[in-house]
């Protein structure tokens, strides 16, 4: 197989996960609260988990891993909605917003460890 | 902007690609200048700054083309930054678990608000000029 510059791994999953993340963050999205966000990192956070533990080889995590799953989820993203929650008085979906993505982020890869478990990859 | 022009669809596709590319590729590249935990919470303090310091200039003063925009947050620094390396490195670092979370989520949130005010400034000389 012919070896592929790991910059163009990395930059065509990342490029596939960041448009990803768009269209299926807008689909899910709803007025008022950032569960578009919430989506994308509890799903991009099982992926890369499984692709993880799965030990699969350095290509794959390069492209699936930090390219795709690192695009898909979002960091920045995640920190301005939480902000912006809160100086906008609603504190209480602030937090809950902050804690159901860190919960919801482990409870997926806890999923996806005990998947690649059961599977026994 | 309503999309309803196929090539507006293509334009967007574009935009939001070469943002991904570049801001996973430089996401990459600081993560072998600075492995493990500290090069993530690096990206993730980074990112949501200059995220912050976008929409914010966007809502209080709105001299950047909607364009630009979408290329540089939902393109570059969405994918610069990350969620998923920091949640599996979290729980593979059982010892730095909570840490981690807590220098994230202050340097992430911390960010913003330095961003808030760094367009609060520029606002009030725009006001001036």
């Amino acid at each position: 197989m012919v070896s592929i510059e790991p910059a163009h791994l990395v930059g065509t999953g990342g490029a596939i996960g960041a448009l990803c993340r768009h269209y299926l963050g807008a689909a899910v999205d709803v007025e008022g609260f950032p569960m578009g966000t919430l989506t994308v990192n509890i799903a991009g956070s099982f992926v890369l988990a499984l692709v993880t533990f799965a030990g699969l080889g350095s290509d794959i995590l390069l492209f699936v891993g930090t390219g795709a799953c690192g695009s898909f989820t979002t960091f920045s993203s995640f920190s301005f909605d939480t902000v912006h929650l809160w100086e906008s008085g609603r504190h209480l979906q602030a937090g809950f917003n902050a804690i159901a993505n860190l919960l919801g982020a482990l409870a997926a890869i806890g999923l996806a460890w005990g998947l690649v478990a059961l599977v026994g990859l | 902007m309503t999309e309803s022009h196929p090539l507006l669809t293509v334009e967007t596709i574009v935009l939001i690609g070469i943002g991904g590319f570049a801001g996973s590729n430089l996401r990459y590249f600081v993560g072998s200048l600075v492995p493990g935990l500290q090069g993530t919470l690096l990206v993730n303090a980074l990112g949501s700054f200059a995220l912050g310091f976008l929409l914010y200039e966007a809502m209080h003063l709105g001299l950047l083309a909607d364009e630009t925009k979408l290329a540089a947050t939902t393109g570059f620094l969405s994918s610069f930054t990350t969620y998923s390396t920091f949640a599996v490195e979290t729980a593979l670092t059982p010892e730095w678990a909570v840490a981690n979370v807590a220098a994230s989520y202050a340097l992430g949130f911390g960010g913003v608000l330095l961003a808030r005010q760094a367009v609060a400034v520029l606002e009030r000389r725009e006001h001036r000029w």
